[in-house]
């Protein structure tokens, strides 16, 4: 079993305005496809989780606000799954929630 | 009481007791002696009562008399004089009497929380622990502890021999270690009570009394665990809150031995409501600080368990803690219920394409709920799932259980 990062990107993680229930409800879709893996003892660790502000700093100490100017997606957060191949760990991927919020899993092997 | 009955029953509460306390005073070196002592004493109380009767108090009498039989061995014994005195002089500043062994309740009670950490050290093997802390800390008889692990006594008797050696090897001390060490110490001693627990509550002997006194010792170890200062930590409270609730259901259980599918057919009215009350208590002790560990979630499951409604809300719950224990701590059983818990929750069709990535393919309990989920929609499939079952199951009773809803679908 090889490691596997699964990293979430999402256009937009402003919840500000979502209901409490459907705040609910999105956490426990996402402890779902969570312990779905869990389930099949194929996760390995919870990453961090990245709040939305930001800074980027750029070749010639030039300083942005975010850095989500130039890319549609930004990076959520991550957890790190065990797979014997890419394709597999792809597989494991299918059904997060990211997806359905018009985001993209990344799908990166680990060093160790 | 019968005088054989009283003995045994002394012998399961006191046995531990004394070794423990002789095994403080004069070090786990000889831990072997201080058996020895112990079941010297009560041979000594089989002979004697048969003559002369039960003593006023027997617990007295055999404190006495472990007393007597252990100062005269350390007494004749050279080693006293050469090894051990030197030893504990150098150890206890003040020129106390060594020489006392005490069977004070506040000794014995340091003693025992010693001894569970010393028995509980990482240099013995884990499955060794077990027995060991079978042996010295609740006093179970080689024959029984063989019956616990469905072994023979010749092996339990290897594995424990080996145990006590590597103690003496490795110098492990009668001590309570400093807190740091309790705090990385205290997981290894809750987790071979927790095993202990499940031994008994699992237990595949058909012994109902073991199986129950297993139970029992695994609570009093970890509620003694509750009342000293260093280890009273919210994981202990949270094992205790786990075992109360699972063993306030032990009535209801026995009947039928299967519990994933069996639960919804248990009478409530022979739970115990006074533990599940106890269970309560202790969760919420356990509610404080920030660890979430896999005591607190399981004991929050068990929790729900201990409700017999059947609602949507009950299962969702159930599923997201069957879904943090996971990530916690992977077992293919924690699998299994959190595949039912989906199930109850959201139905059938979910629950079965989720089923069919486990691949739990030794595993009877799979098939079952594999077949459980086709049920009432590919009854040809539901039928091939719990023949399979059937050819993995274990048990005649199991066996029996699953011919039984076979024949409900042909």
């Amino acid at each position: 079993m090889k490691e596997f990062a699964l990293l979430f990107r999402q256009p937009d993680y402003d919840y500000s305005k979502t209901p409490k229930e459907e705040m609910q409800a999105l956490q426990k879709k996402w402890q779902d496809w969570v312990g779905g893996i869990a389930a099949q003892g194929k996760f390995s660790s919870n990453g961090v989780r990245l709040a939305t502000e930001g800074k980027v700093l750029k070749a010639g100490g030039v300083i942005t606000d975010g850095p989500f100017v130039e890319i549609r997606e930004m990076l959520g957060s991550f957890i790190i799954v065990k797979a014997g191949s890419l394709e597999e760990a792809t597989t494991l991927a299918h059904g997060c929630p990211a997806l359905d919020a018009g985001g993209s899993v990344e799908i990166r092997p680990v060093f160790s | 009481m019968q005088e054989s009955e009283l003995i045994q029953t002394l012998f399961r509460q006191e046995f531990s007791k004394m070794v423990a306390v002789i095994s403080r005073q004069y070090g786990l070196t000889y831990i072997e002696i201080a058996e020895d002592i112990v079941s010297d004493t009560f041979l000594q109380a089989t002979e004697s009562w048969g003559i002369k009767g039960i003593p006023p108090n027997p617990a007295a009498w055999l404190y006495t008399v472990a007393k007597q039989k252990t100062l005269y061995y350390f007494r004749r014994n050279k080693i006293l004089h050469t090894k051990i005195m030197p030893e504990l002089r150098s150890n206890k500043e003040t020129s106390e009497e060594i020489n006392d062994v005490s069977f004070s309740s506040e000794n014995i009670k340091d003693s025992q929380l010693q001894m569970m950490f010393a028995v509980c050290d990482p240099v013995v093997a884990s499955e060794a622990q077990i027995g060991l802390a079978l042996r010295i800390l609740c006093g179970f008889s080689i024959d029984e502890i063989a019956e616990a692990f469905l072994s023979n006594k010749e092996t339990i008797n290897k594995r424990l021999f080996r145990a006590k050696e590597k103690i003496r090897e490795e110098k492990i001390k009668m001590e309570m270690p400093d807190e740091k060490k309790v705090r990385n110490r205290l997981d290894n001693v809750l987790h071979i009570i927790y095993l202990l627990f499940n031994e008994g509550y699992y237990s595949k002997t058909q012994n109902q009394i073991l199986r129950k006194d297993l139970c029992l010792e695994a609570m009093r170890l970890a509620i003694m665990l509750s009342e000293h200062e260093a280890t009273n930590q919210p994981k202990t409270n949270a094992l205790i809150a786990l075992m109360c609730f699972h063993s306030s259901r032990f009535a209801s259980r026995q009947i039928n031995e299967n519990d994933l599918v069996l639960y919804e057919n248990q009478n409530e009215e022979l739970w115990d409501k006074d533990l599940i009350k106890q269970g309560l208590h202790f969760l919420n002790l356990a509610a404080q600080g920030n660890e979430i560990t896999s005591y607190h979630l399981e004991a929050r499951i068990a929790h729900r368990h201990c409700v017999k409604e059947d609602t949507q809300e009950k299962w969702e719950d159930i599923l997201q803690l069957y879904n943090q224990l996971l990530m916690i701590n992977y077992s293919p059983n924690v699998a299994l219920n959190r595949t039912f818990a989906l199930y109850k929750a959201y139905g059938k069709e979910t629950a079965l394409s989720e089923a069919l990535k486990l691949k739990l393919e030794s595993n009877h309990f799979y098939f079952l709920l594999l077949g459980e989920l086709y049920e009432g929609g590919d009854n040809k499939k539901a039928i091939q799932n719990f023949e399979t079952a059937l050819s993995l199951a274990k048990t005649q009773n199991e066996k029996q259980g699953i011919q039984e809803r076979i024949n409900r679908l042909t």
